[in-house]
């Protein structure tokens, strides 16, 4: 029962079509909420679409959303940060504190931003030199930040002078400053990460930390850089947060790493690393403000709007992890 | 004509397509119970992917597979077990943190979900299936830092363990050493009689000639042809392989050997090898044999820095080295073809371009931002010196079969160019049409005065392509053999174990 018939052989199949690589980015689920977002909150008040009003309420969590942006490299790399919300507290506190005991202005940012610098070290040191779960290591700093912001704070609030204040109402081409630096900050990290042989070795690493070490790839290297980077840029939106609100208590942001994490979940982050983009945690930046100003706009309850803001998690946890499992197959 | 042999298995046009690529068009085949079946064909002919229809990892589009006679839907691997199928994966997959005797039990049904976990038995069937297979592990260990054919011996017992009617091998014996593939083939032939069903995947011929009843070649995903064992010739099984007659390989003229490249002395890590040295010289392809467990390995990944020795020293090119990572290897012009694929080469989810350019940041990004024109360039031009099948070079690389994936390894390291090139076991799951190109390149670059330290179970293999063959047993060199001398015999007596004679 010979059949040797000889097969005809494979042509090197096409490669598959542009519209199907866009259409399985999970940045393109974000992108559509973000869309769909838009047109229901304009439903729900005609005066929503106002750019202005939207761009003001961006600078509520501007800080956060830049901060954000470097996380999703950390993620990306295959560890985690939950520490960037107390270390902005706890930077600001230091720079308002220092520069309230006499210490001129500009000095009294520097200090806040070698804290920053140095809280991000620590992390560093604890989960990439001494080989600690990152997420396990954060959880502590975030606490041990925090605390130490609330001894360095107390109760009260410190004021900063009145110089610095305000940076929310400097404006750009008619966008307030805090806006302008999140799109640099973002434009700057998805040119490094999706440029650079550096941002291609982030994903390298998240991917396979154990073939990235094999190919020469110094994992440790890059990851402590990363927590630096964190540490200085939570310092720097600590300090931002400070100018816009005027004066620094120990809770500020709290919580806020949450809502960091959760920005670069619905950009499509996943989370044991390897995969996610700039992009992705910039329009889920946009969408999250477009969310929140909209309920907000349409008088829901507070507890309503976390409710949404939860299933909103969960849905793009599900749609990231389905398409991921798809593209694997 | 004979009594009909009892059919186990009848698949009747099956067909995959992965995205609109088709990797399996219409294949038939019957398989019989108590019967060897071994499964042939190139790298990418859809013989893993065939394996995994049967095992229910992936379904069918087309077609339909009978088991005893009824028509059966393999709709997920669970359902495969019921059924009584269990594959050898290509690729071990296991449980890292759990112990090697929980993977060997790992989805053995029964128990309540309240019932207590019979540790004590499972312990001791998995030592049962380990010393079936003469392997001495202690399974309480965690699988975690197993070397790849011990992982392999694992599936093994796993596949035994599920007491199956129908045993899928995918290479099994890529990473075996002949003593272990004997004891394997001995197991094949036991459960033959107890009238089980094995397919057995191979790019080994002369495994498949000693183990096998019938054979079945695949080609570009489709059924060539299902033959007796003994009706066919090794030549025509290769024709109908890969379409056209195979050379034979033989080194054509050995290089000329220059000058030291590397001097290794008295390199020694406790637990791993002991007292190592050796010198490679430019131009020169040394073997390193030796059964499985030996040490080679942990001597290749001590050299590339992976996990540098405690004592001895290493000189490259007359100037002391000091490698403690791999980064400082690549820069003093290593490179290093690891054998765990899975876990120390591939980036899964990255595509082929990345994985590809992975070891030469500097050449595809030359002023430290990518050039996607260069990057893609480079790609090509590996992809098509090595013949990678694949459907684009964006693809992840998951997605190229076994055979594909290697090359894909090996081409990365070529990029980089290097002036010594360690290869552990590089041929693993590579079929023999590229095989004999491979051997071919391996003798162009020791031309072109690069020093190879090529780490290899098949004694074809070391005999064929190296200069000298330096043999390890129990972490130790005890013997070097120049290629003259060099027989399988010697290599063999020098691989085992010396229990009780000496120290
Ligand atoms: N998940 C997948 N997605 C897309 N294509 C795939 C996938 N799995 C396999 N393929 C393609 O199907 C073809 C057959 O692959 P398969 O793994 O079955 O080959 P094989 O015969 O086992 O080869 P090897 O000897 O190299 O192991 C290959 O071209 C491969 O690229
Ligand atoms: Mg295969």
């Amino acid at each position: 029962m010979m059949n040797s018939t000889p097969a005809p052989t494979r042509e090197l199949a096409p490669a598959r079509p542009t519209w199907h690589i866009v259409l399985v980015r999970p940045e393109t689920m974000t992108f559509l909420l973000l869309l769909f977002g838009l047109v229901g909150a304009s439903f729900l008040s005609p005066f929503f679409l106002d750019a202005g009003y939207i761009l003001r309420s961006f600078t509520l969590t501007a800080e956060m959303s830049i901060v954000a942006l470097v996380l999703t490299m950390v993620v990306i790399s295959g560890e985690i940060d939950l520490s960037p919300a107390a270390n902005m507290a706890l930077s600001a506190c230091i720079f308002a504190w220092v520069q309230d005991a006499g210490v001129p202005l500009p000095i009294a940012v520097i200090v806040g931003l070698l804290a920053g610098l140095a809280m991000g070290a620590l992390n560093a040191f604890m989960s990439i030199r001494m080989q600690l779960p990152s997420i396990i290591v954060t959880i502590g700093t975030l606490i041990f930040f925090r605390g130490l912001a609330q001894v360095i704070a107390g109760d009260r609030s410190i004021r900063v002078p009145d110089s610095f204040i305000g940076i929310n109402n400097v404006m750009i081409a008619g966008i307030p400053l805090p806006v302008v630096i999140f799109v640099l900050v973002a434009i700057l990290l998805g040119l490094v990460l999706g440029t650079t042989a550096v941002g291609r070795q982030i994903y390298q690493i998240g991917t396979n930390q154990q073939a990235a070490l094999h190919a020469g790839i110094n994992a440790k290297k890059i990851k402590v850089g990363l927590f630096l980077v964190l540490g200085l840029v939570s310092a720097a939106a600590g300090i931002m947060a400070a100018s816009r609100l005027g004066s620094v208590r120990y809770d500020l942001v709290l919580g806020g790493e949450l809502q960091m994490v959760l920005m670069a979940m619905l950009g499509g982050t996943y989370i044991f690393g390897g995969r996610g983009t700039i992009l992705g945690t910039f329009l889920a930046a946009w969408l999250l403000v477009i969310v929140s100003t909209g309920m907000t706009v349409a008088n829901l309850l507070p507890a309503i709007q976390l409710t949404v803001l939860g299933i909103l998690l969960i849905v793009a946890i599900i749609a990231t992890n389905f398409i991921y499992a798809r593209t694997q197959r | 004509m004979k009594r009909e042999p009892s059919m186990l298995v009848e698949a009747r046009g099956i067909s995959k397509q992965f995205g609109g690529v088709e990797v399996l068009s219409d294949v038939d085949l019957d398989l019989h119970a108590g019967e060897i079946h071994a499964l042939l064909g190139e790298n990418g002919a859809g013989k893993s992917t065939f394996a995994k229809i049967l095992a229910g990892v992936h379904r069918p589009t087309r077609g339909t597979l009978k088991l005893n006679g009824s028509k059966v839907d393999v709709t997920n691997p669970i359902a495969a077990q019921k059924l009584g199928i269990a594959l050898i994966h290509q690729e071990p997959i296991s449980f890292p943190d759990l112990s090697i005797a929980e993977n060997i039990v790992m989805g053995r049904q029964g128990g309540g979900l309240l019932s207590r976990v019979p540790w004590a038995k499972i312990i001791a069937d998995a030592r049962q299936y380990l010393d079936m297979l003469g392997v001495s592990l202690d399974v309480t260990l965690p699988m975690r830092g197993l070397s790849i054919a011990n992982q392999q011996m694992v599936e093994i017992a796993r596949s035994l363990a599920s007491d199956s009617k129908l045993i899928i091998m995918d290479e099994p014996t890529a990473p075996l050493t002949p003593r272990e593939v004997d004891t394997l083939f001995n197991i094949a032939r036991r459960l033959r009689e107890e009238g089980r069903t094995i397919i057995f995947i191979s790019h080994r011929l002369e495994e498949v000639r000693m183990l096998c009843d019938r054979v079945t070649i695949f080609r570009d995903g489709a059924h060539i042809s299902t033959q007796k064992i003994d009706d066919i010739s090794d030549e025509d099984i290769i024709k109908l392989m890969i379409g056209r007659t195979l050379k034979k390989f033989m080194r054509k003229h050995v290089a000329e050997i220059g000058d030291i490249a590397m001097e290794v002395s008295e390199l020694s890590r406790p637990g791993a090898f002991e007292d190592v040295s050796f010198t490679l010289r430019r131009g020169e392809i040394i073997g390193l044999g030796g059964l499985v467990g030996a040490g080679r390995t942990d001597v290749a990944r001590a050299l590339f820095g992976v996990e540098p020795a405690i004592s001895g020293h290493i000189r490259i090119n007359g100037v002391d080295a000091m490698i403690h990572t791999p980064t400082d290897a690549i820069d003093l012009g290593l490179a290093f073809v690891p054998e765990d694929r899975a876990g120390h080469g591939i980036f899964a989810t990255l595509s082929v371009e990345h994985n590809l350019t992975a070891a030469v940041p500097g050449k595809i990004a030359p002023s430290g931002f990518i050039s996607r024109s260069l990057e893609r360039e480079i790609s090509r031009k590996a992809v098509d010196d090595l013949s990678i099948r694949l459907a684009s070079l964006r693809q992840p690389i998951a997605e190229l079969s076994g055979g594909n994936q290697q090359k894909a390894i090996l081409a990365r390291w070529l990029l980089t160019e290097p002036d010594i090139l360690i290869l552990d076991e590089p041929t693993r799951g590579i079929d023999i049409g590229v095989k004999a190109e491979f051997y071919d390149m391996i003798g162009d670059l020791a031309e072109q005065g690069r020093a190879i330290l090529l780490i290899s179970s098949e004694l074809p293999e070391l005999l064929s392509l190296c200069d000298r063959i330096l043999v390890m047993s129990e972490g130790r060199i005890t013997a070097e053999i120049p290629r003259e001398e060099a027989t399988q015999e010697n290599i063999m007596q020098a691989a085992v174990p010396r229990k009780g004679v000496a120290a």
